[in-house]
């Protein structure tokens, strides 16, 4: 157990509390695991709406005449395309094209810009952007990670929950940002209310960032509208089964977008994108091809649930360990993601995964791993 | 929280059940509480030899793998096949049919250092 005086603290911590929250450390955090059980959080976001805590992650502003140009140096796929209140999922590469992080930028003015970055790498993030930036003064670079208090509200229902708080707010569609009105401004004036309509599940749903004060008033009106607390274990089961990739387990500075089949949010074959840290990295990766990519893998037989760093074999030979898996908890089935060189994808390979010694046939899935029942 | 008086208990949260030489092992309501949705359930195999506090069965809920270690050193006689379908008996019913396995000790001394109900519920800090 980590010593909770060395931990980060969220604005939200008592209220967590108050709904009876097991609390643990996530990525030098104090965070909200669970409150009523991960199998009943996670399916109250599938089926109506919850809301998670995700103060942890880090607010960077970023503004000035110079700001379009650097961040299309820093960021994967095109900036320039964003109007004002669209946001786009990118990522942060180095030069060799290892992820520093994936983060979401939103375009909040003709000259600034909103990144949400995540909570474990906000200052290396800042590290890196603060090392890079252009000596001339033409990019103003604000952490306000500390200021806002952040909750994501996801579920089938989470626009009702939104309206019925915020009647005059003007909800943004997918992927857009717009001020939550009436908007909460803290006393110094510099920090608006943000409403984004994005997430981590693959429901609908939005994340808001209000000023820390707000926030434990924000999180208490969301549970009177009948909004279900849910912590970082539903929150990683449902990210698990739409296979969105988790930075730290399945993104890191060893690997390449490309790898983990992010290509379609890096700009390559954007004849607009110009260069960005990592591009060359990249260009020589493609021309050489990819020593592995990140394989959506399923158990075919009744297993254990699946974790992080089993190994996966292709005809009894190791070939890898998975770097995120769940029993997932809508198919009720063993998923999990590993990064496989590319002899795992000729049919007919049988495939494993060891847990305890113990080899389960396994295949590869394609992702999402749970797609949304049509009605 | 449930610590039936006619149980002995290991400090690791499993507890013994005594009927003539047959000891039945299970996890305490405590154990299950801790664990939350257990999801996934491992018995050790019918005549596998056990050790005292050493790993004999592993119970996962979804967030992590839990080492279940034997109270006492002996034989495996009997899994219960039950949690294999349901391993959430574990969780409903923890010292009845979420039994794990039972056994026959080779060494019966062992069982006075396990605790008494006063000592475990003590322990739990109830």
């Amino acid at each position: 157990m980590s010593d909770l005086a060395l931990l980060k603290h969220t604005p939200l911590e008592s209220a967590h509390v108050a709904c009876g929250a097991r609390m643990v450390e996530f990525g030098g955090w104090y965070m909200p695991v669970q409150y009523s059980g991960i199998m009943e959080e996670h399916r109250a976001v599938r089926s109506a709406s919850g809301m998670f805590d995700i103060s942890h992650m880090g607010e960077v502003i970023v503004s000035g005449p110079g700001a379009l140009a650097w961040l299309e140096s820093l960021l994967t796929n095109r900036v320039g395309k964003l109007a004002v209140t669209r946001g786009q999922y990118t990522l942060m590469l180095d030069e060799s094209g290892g992820v520093i992080d994936d983060l979401i930028i939103y375009r909040t003015g003709e000259l600034s810009y909103f990144l949400v970055i995540n909570g474990a790498c906000r200052d290396l993030d800042l590290e890196w952007m603060h090392g890079h930036l252009p000596s001339d003064g033409s990019v103003v670079l604000q952490d306000q990670g500390n200021d806002y208090a952040a909750i994501a509200l996801q579920g089938p229902d989470a626009e009702k929950a939104l309206r019925a708080l915020y009647p005059a707010c003007d909800i943004p569609k997918r992927n857009g940002i717009a001020l939550l009105i009436p908007s909460l401004v803290a006393s110094d004036g510099i920090v608006p209310s943000l409403v984004a309509r994005t997430g981590y599940t693959g429901e609908d749903g939005f994340e808001l960032f209000v000023p820390v004060a707000h926030g434990i008033a924000l999180w208490e009106s969301l549970l009177a509208a009948g909004v279900k607390p849910c912590g970082l274990g539903s929150r990683d089961t449902l990210r698990l089964e739409m296979g969105y990739p988790l930075n730290g387990s399945d993104l890191s500075r060893d690997r390449t977008p490309l790898e983990a089949c992010l290509d379609r949010f890096v700009g390559l074959d954007d004849p607009e994108k110009g260069d960005f840290y990592g591009r060359k990295a990249l260009e020589q990766q493609r021309s050489e091809g990819l020593p592995s990519q990140l394989t959506p893998l399923k158990l075919s037989v009744q297993g254990p649930p699946l974790r992080s760093h089993y190994p996966v074999l292709a005809d009894g030979v190791a070939v890898g360990e998975t770097c995120s898996g769940a029993l997932s908890p809508s198919l009720g089935e063993g998923i999990a993601m590993a990064y496989l060189p590319e002899v795992c994808r000729i049919p007919g390979t049988q495939l494993e995964i060891e847990v305890r010694g113990r080899r389960y046939a396994a295949s590869i899935a394609t992702l999402p791993f749970y797609k949304k029942p049509s009605l | 929280m449930n610590v039936p008086a006619d149980l002995r208990y290991a400090k690791t949260h499993e507890w013994i059940r005594q009927e003539n030489d047959v000891i039945t092992v299970g996890i305490t309501d405590h154990a299950q509480s801790e664990l939350t949705d257990i999801v996934y359930a491992e018995p050790p195999k019918v005549g596998a030899e056990v050790r005292a506090g050493a790993t004999a069965a592993v119970v996962e809920s979804v967030k992590a793998a839990s080492d279940i270690y034997s109270p006492l050193s002996g034989t495996v006689t009997e899994v219960n096949d039950a949690l294999t379908s349901n391993p959430a008996l574990l969780n409903t019913d923890p010292f009845g049919q979420g039994w794990i396995f039972k056994m026959k000790a080779s060494n019966p001394t062992e069982i006075d250092a396990l605790l008494a109900p006063e000592a475990y519920t003590a322990q739990i800090g109830q």
